[in-house]
């Protein structure tokens, strides 16, 4: 495929713009910092974002392998999970890749009338989306979960160790009483 | 520490961080994960503070008096006037942008609001309309503003995105305490009974019964001796701690949290091992039922109130005739300690200057405040060569330790915890070197904010340290996270949960605990936990 070809030649600088337009999903006074500060641990939004959004790329170009990309996903919609995004805006990110392609690759889709297999690679990054959305939706499931299973516990475990209530021990079907009675 | 900027750097005010265009129009919106609930009328009334209302600061109407405003800015004078502190505070900034990046919350949100100098800048600009003569003419081209409603609301949702840690402090070049003016922010709130419930109710319960969830003392004394019970399944042996005893040579005060909530249980086990052990050496320590927090939510209200709380633990130690006070692991509560107790309650000049009656070493570093930080009193013991520890038992254990801000920051215990740390176990690794000691990255819970219903603004404030942890445990294994203060335990397990959920936590003294060798105990085949020590094959049950 051409298409893949050039996609491929021109990865620096489609991902950069990709990575520009997300950073712009930040209010502008955060932008620089997340784009400037490299150090991961001083940065760890900016750098996980620009780190897994090269990874994410190179993924499509390779096909689509569910696993893999969604190792690079993970992190950054973890991130976005939590960040004062709503749900649309936190996984909106992918669909900016269509618009970086076009901005970085107009005249060479152009000329070589790569239109078709633009839409089939456009097919790709709906596909990402959608998988996007599976892993917010598990992140925030489990943010759902931790807040239940912290107030769960603070209750559950005090009554259990004040001695005011008698937990039914665990069942072990080998074990007999001295009666022999399971 | 950051680089101390030049005159000429200082000079170029970035513009783009510039606090005079836009943010001071742009509307705050209270959201659902990012605000605390309100705090109750019971828990504001029987502490005599301000206002007590059924409110929810996700209505409209606050319910608040109709002189608020005179109401906070008198408290704001007043407070201008008594500390000298808060007034160049105010003074001084001349927004070079060393604090920008520095804060957990901003790092983790990307909301310049949360940038320390900004987070400061909403309280200055309403000093600016109302002390500066400049402010007055001005108005906006001086960077200052009216106090509005809208602004009260803007104080209340991005003070309360604060923890207080003080990292963007390391940062200043003019030594700007951001977190001060938090408090002095959270107090003339506080004013107008706007406070979190999350502060306000264990503000309450240990005003009135002595510890943050309202434990009375003999259900204190059950949870205690629940432990000394699980101690003789593990080791073998039966621990007899003390409650109430006078005439003791010293108290104990930990946080209530190391008696109530999972995994700090295993840390108070670990307390109350050492102290088996240190028996027969010459230790004589008693535990109280009345003194039974050493965590200082009124800290996070008023100073007054701190000093009220506060002053029970001396109090105490006062009833019972001891000679000086050890404490537990636990974080603000030694901010408290280290840094308000003696204009506070001091000096505790009935208390005798701490010294260890096992090593002989006096702890000149609490010689006004009478009160020794554990890890300090563990660490000399170590250091002294009195404690026989068999650090293999930990060998499942790949541990790192987070620097609780207020210890690291607060009172410079770095050391100690570490030292400890490479004594009782034989896998530790640090973090990067920008995310510990006085560098050291927030939880994102501290300082009253680790309720429930705040999930999101925990999790991404404590990105930071959880990204940190991240890189530890994918480079060296690392397993376990282990800290110094009882918020960071009941917080961490959440935190870890979302990040890096391979990764448990654990207190230092669960550590010491489960290395310990005990005269007379039965060969160990669990930790503190029940969990099969390394290398022990569980038996089946015959």
């Amino acid at each position: 495929m051409k298409l893949e070809k050039i996609l491929k030649q021109k990865a620096p600088a489609v991902v950069k713009t990709w990575i520009r337009m997300t950073l712009d999903t930040y209010p502008a006074d955060a932008r620089r910092f997340l784009n400037e500060q490299k150090d991961p641990f001083a940065n760890p939004v900016g750098q996980a974002l620009s780190q897994e959004m090269k990874n994410i790329y190179l993924e499509l170009l390779e096909g689509l392998n569910p696993e893999t990309v969604s190792s690079f996903l993970d992190y950054m919609v973890k991130i976005r999970a939590v960040q004062d995004f709503s749900p649309s805006q936190a996984v909106a990110f992918i669909f900016f890749l269509k618009k970086a392609i076009r901005e970085e690759l107009k005249k060479e889709i152009q000329k070589n009338r790569l239109q078709d297999e633009c839409m089939d690679f456009e097919s790709r990054i709906d596909a990402l989306a959608l998988l996007a959305f599976d892993i917010y939706v598990t992140h925030k499931k489990k943010l759902y979960e931790i807040r239940a299973n912290q107030a769960k516990n603070q209750v559950s475990k005090l009554l259990e160790r004040a001695g005011l209530i008698c937990e039914i021990p665990p069942w072990n079907p080998d074990f007999k009483d001295a009666n022999g009675q399971e | 520490m950051a680089d101390v900027p030049k005159p000429e750097e200082l000079a170029k005010i970035d513009h783009s961080l510039s606090p005079w265009q836009g943010w001071m129009n742009a509307p705050t919106e209270i959201r659902e994960g990012i605000a605390c609930y309100g705090v109750a009328p019971k828990n504001t009334r029987i502490v005599d503070f301000p206002n007590p209302r059924e409110w929810s600061p996700f209505d409209e109407d606050w319910k608040l008096p109709e002189n608020w405003k005179e109401i906070v800015l008198d408290g704001l004078r007043e407070r201008i006037d008594r500390f000298r502190s808060l007034k160049i505070f105010m003074d001084i900034c001349v927004r070079c942008g060393a604090c920008a990046d520095k804060c957990h919350f901003f790092i983790g949100s990307g909301d310049p609001k949360n940038m320390p100098v900004l987070r400061a800048e909403l309280l200055r600009s309403v000093y600016r309309k109302e002390f500066t003569t400049a402010g007055k003419i001005m108005g906006m081209f001086a960077g200052a503003r009216e106090l509005t409603y809208d602004v009260l609301k803007e104080w209340w949702s991005y003070f309360f995105q604060c923890t207080e840690c003080r990292r963007c402090s390391v940062f200043c070049p003019y030594g700007i305490d951001t977190a001060e003016i938090t408090i002095i922010a959270r107090e003339l709130l506080n004013l107008l009974g706007l406070n979190i419930d999350w502060i306000g109710a264990p503000v309450a319960n240990c005003y009135r019964t002595g510890n943050h969830l309202g434990i009375q003392p003999h259900a204190y004394k059950d949870m205690i001796d629940f432990f000394v019970d699980e101690i003789e399944e593990v080791t073998g042996v039966k621990v007899e701690p003390s409650f109430n005893r006078k005439g003791a040579e010293i108290l104990f005060i930990t946080p209530s949290g190391d008696v109530f909530a999972d995994p700090g249980t295993y840390t108070c086990m670990g307390y109350l091992i050492l102290f088996h052990y240190l028996q027969s050496l010459g230790l004589d320590i008693t535990w109280s039922t009345y003194a039974s927090e050493g965590g200082n939510f009124g800290y996070f209200t008023s100073h007054e109130m701190a000093k009220r709380l506060n002053a029970k633990m001396y109090a105490e130690a006062k009833r019972l005739g001891v000679k000086w006070i050890l404490g537990g692991e636990c974080g603000h509560m030694w901010r408290v300690i280290n840094q308000y107790m003696d204009t506070f309650n001091g000096p505790a000049d009935f208390l005798e200057e701490p010294v260890s009656p096992i090593t002989g070493t006096k702890f000149e570093n609490a010689k006004s405040t009478r009160m020794v930080h554990i890890t300090e009193f563990t660490a000399d013991l170590i250091k002294h060569g009195k404690l026989k520890l068999d650090p293999s038992r930990n060998d499942n254990l790949v541990v790192t330790f987070h620097d609780s801000c207020n210890p690291a920051r607060g009172m410079g215990l770095i050391e100690e915890p570490r030292y400890i740390i490479r004594n009782v176990c034989n896998h530790f690794f640090e973090m990067p070197e920008n995310t510990i000691r006085e560098q050291t990255f927030c939880c994102g819970s501290g300082s009253g904010l680790n309720a429930g219903e705040d999930m999101e603004l925990r999790m991404r404030g404590g990105l930071a340290r959880a990204n940190a942890v991240k890189y530890v445990h994918e480079r060296h294994g690392v397993n376990m996270l282990a800290c110094v203060c009882a918020i960071d335990r009941a917080v961490f397990p959440d935190l870890m949960q979302y990040w890096v959920p391979e990764v448990g936590v654990t207190g230092v003294h669960e550590l010491v605990g489960n290395a310990l060798i005990l005269d007379g105990e039965k060969e160990r085949t669990t930790d503190l936990r029940n969990e099969p020590l390394p290398g022990v094959e569980i038996e089946e049950e015959e």
